[in-house]
């Protein structure tokens, strides 16, 4: 299929800004699910709040826009339900690891069969421009005139500390890499993040004289570097893209399904709860 | 033959929830409703049902949404912090015309407050804990018996009107053990939300409205692929500003509870039809607003008693027109008043309406509404 014929083009245009990297990542999902040839149908996107979160709204799956940083609790009442579908949670950086953060880290604890988009533009753009817990310290945001004290999570090593099973960063100006990555992440079984670098020229760009879009997008290619690559190898001060977790560990829903049966079989109705009483 | 059986509060409301069909639960650990949750990990899994504990209140209410959406009978059980926390997420299943039940089982607040005893604190946060205008249903029990009975009936209005259903009991309810007798499958009908009979293909819209206001369902990952939001929404669930969409919406959100008082709201009446006193209460101060009946008609005093067990939409047609039968009305409850207050909009002679209460963690006795009885009377109170 084409990649609009995924989408509800009588909702657009879009409310993203000009140069937003947020199109570039709903492209390459897109093209990842059609490489897949996952019909709508089995497709259900969960999101929260923020610029990242209109993507919903835009995308001809089951759609569904929640709370700010709750999205993977919606998911998970979803997939625990309909464990059939396949779940997509596109989040902000703010969204997924700031007010999300507790929820982020359950859902990976679990392993619960989704995939975690964070679009990583290291601030807060449709509430202004303030600064996220990726910003890291020295970036300039509307909240911080004399730039972030705050250090910046590393998505990457959250993940892995609370136990994803799947784990990868790419950015928008790679977009054939993130292609492959999107689509290993929606192959995994279990939880897998997905950690994109988007470009927001509109506040990070402004406030941080980072330049256009087409100048973020350089400062990505510039900035980063493959895993296990000599070029990171030779500059630690390059930020390493690849797949940093992929490994095997039971899935929520199918541990799940095992402790029914189990239930299932050793439960009777004498062990259920309300002894019950000769009538008076 | 029936069942019967010697149990807990939390236990009633959890065989109550059981036999209402619910199959899915999210919660997180919170005294007194803990009980439920421990119930219903041993209960769901054998019937390959689901039961999830979250990371917290607000993860637990959100599965639950969920988990309701795609099709399943939903619930969660908490207390007054957990129930705050959740306060974001039932905005949201307002919004979006979720159906699911919460029990707050209320103990003492504000804060940590006093997690194992009593109160009726949460009337109100239960009609307006959440931002901006909108309507709830919140129901209540004073006994066991109507307790199950109550939960059952939270399922069918949850599903009935398409929206969240608070059940506000009080610890003491929720921990005291008394007789229940669990009726036959069908004794107590049940019912199911109204499901959309647009085929597969065809434009559904999840949120237009029915001319009775009811809004067929479509399963969530199911025959339709729609978008639900917390933002004002059209009748495809997508975000608009539009005025005539936001005002149609929020009139619709309040209309199909607020305009159905009739429907919604379930009272007991003891000793009423001659009473010249009258006492209004709830929960388990309303055992004790019994127990001052009996004792009175006894000793000849004509008093009776208006039961509440629905609380919002508030009761006031029936409130008004009992109140109006009598020469002095008491309001018995374990908070400062929160029903009082809604008595006292609800009637024409606000001067007879008299509050009798307790705010001490400890349950109101009998002895303690005889002394607001005594003072109204003009008698006095000796010691």
């Amino acid at each position: 299929m084409k990649t609009r014929d995924y989408l509800r083009t009588r909702f657009f245009p879009h409310l993203w800004c000009a140069g937003c990297g947020h199109g570039t990542v709903l492209n390459a999902l897109l093209r990842a699910v059609d490489h897949l040839g996952l019909p709508k149908e089995d497709i259900v996107m969960v999101t929260g709040i923020g610029c990242s979160a209109r993507m919903a709204g835009y995308v001809d799956f089951h759609t569904m826009h929640t709370l700010h940083g709750r999205a993977l609790a919606f998911a998970t009442g979803i997939k625990m339900s309909r464990p059939e579908l396949q779940l997509l949670v596109p989040m902000g950086d703010g969204d997924a690891l700031a007010i999300g953060g507790n929820h982020f880290i359950h859902a990976a604890r679990r392993n619960i069969d989704m995939t975690a988009i964070i679009m990583n533009n290291r601030i807060y753009g449709m509430t202004g421009g303030q600064f996220s817990p990726l910003s890291g310290e020295g970036t300039a945001a509307t909240t911080a005139p004399w730039r972030s004290i705050d250090p910046a999570f590393d998505a990457m090593e959250l993940a892995r500390s609370a136990g994803a099973s799947f784990a990868a960063r790419s950015t928008t100006f790679h977009v054939r890499e993130l292609e492959k990555i999107l689509i290993a992440a929606m192959e995994h079984k279990g939880f897998s993040v997905v950690e994109i670098f988007s470009q927001c020229p509109t506040y990070y760009g402004r406030k941080n004289q980072a330049g256009d879009a087409p100048k973020m997008l350089e400062a990505f290619r510039d900035g980063t570097a493959k895993l296990g690559s000599k070029a990171l190898e030779d500059d630690p001060q390059l930020i390493p893209r690849g797949v940093f977790i992929d490994r095997d560990a039971p899935e929520y829903g199918a541990s799940y399904a095992e402790l029914c049966k189990k239930a299932a079989a050793e439960s009777s109705p004498e062990r259920r709860y309300g002894k019950e009483v000769p009538r008076c | 033959m029936s069942r019967v059986r010697f149990v807990q509060g939390n236990e009633a409301c959890t065989l109550g929830a059981l036999y209402a069909g619910m199959d899915f639960f999210a919660g997180y650990p919170i005294t007194p409703s803990s009980e439920i949750a421990e119930m219903l990990s041993g209960e769901l899994p054998p019937r390959g049902h689901t039961f999830l504990q979250m990371e917290d209140e607000i993860a637990s209410l959100c599965a639950v949404i969920g988990g309701s959406l795609t099709g399943r009978k939903a619930m969660t059980a908490t207390s007054g912090p957990g129930f705050s926390l959740m306060q974001e997420a039932l905005g949201y299943a307002v919004m979006a015309e979720i159906p699911l039940v919460i029990v707050n089982v209320m103990r003492g607040g504000p804060s940590t407050g006093l997690p194992t005893q009593v109160s009726q604190g949460d009337v109100n946060q239960a009609r307006w804990g959440i931002h901006g205008d909108h309507a709830v249903i919140a129901l209540t029990a004073g006994s066991h018996q109507a307790l199950f009975e109550s939960t059952v009936r939270a399922f069918n209005l949850a599903e009935t009107f398409r929206t969240p259903v608070i059940l506000l009991y009080d610890e003491l309810i929720a921990h005291m053990r008394e007789r229940v007798e669990i009726p036959e499958d069908g004794e107590i009908p049940l019912v199911d939300r109204l499901r959309t009979s647009v085929p597969r293909d065809v434009d559904y819209r999840p949120y237009l409205p029915r001319e009775d206001g009811r809004l067929p369902m479509s399963d969530f990952g199911g025959d339709h692929r729609y978008n639900v939001t917390g933002l004002y929404h059209d009748m495809w669930g997508f975000p608009s500003t539009d005025p005539e969409v936001v005002r149609g919406l929020l009139s619709h959100l309040v209309d199909k509870i607020e305009g159905k008082e009739d429907e919604l709201t379930f009272t007991r009446e003891y000793e009423t039809d001659d009473a010249e006193t009258l006492l209004i209460s709830y929960g388990s101060a309303a055992r004790s607003a019994r127990q001052a009946v009996f004792d009175a008609r006894e000793r000849g005093i004509r008093m009776g008693l208006l039961e509440l067990e629905t609380l919002w939409p508030f009761p006031a047609r029936k409130v008004r027109d009992a109140v109006a039968a009598a020469t002095d009305t008491v309001v018995v409850e374990m908070n400062l008043g929160q029903v009082y207050q809604q008595v006292l909009r609800a009637v024409r002679h606000r001067e007879r309406v008299f509050l009798s209460n307790r705010i001490d963690g400890r349950l109101i006795t009998p002895a303690d509404i005889r002394k607001v009885l005594r003072i109204i009377s003009g008698v006095g109170v000796w010691a």
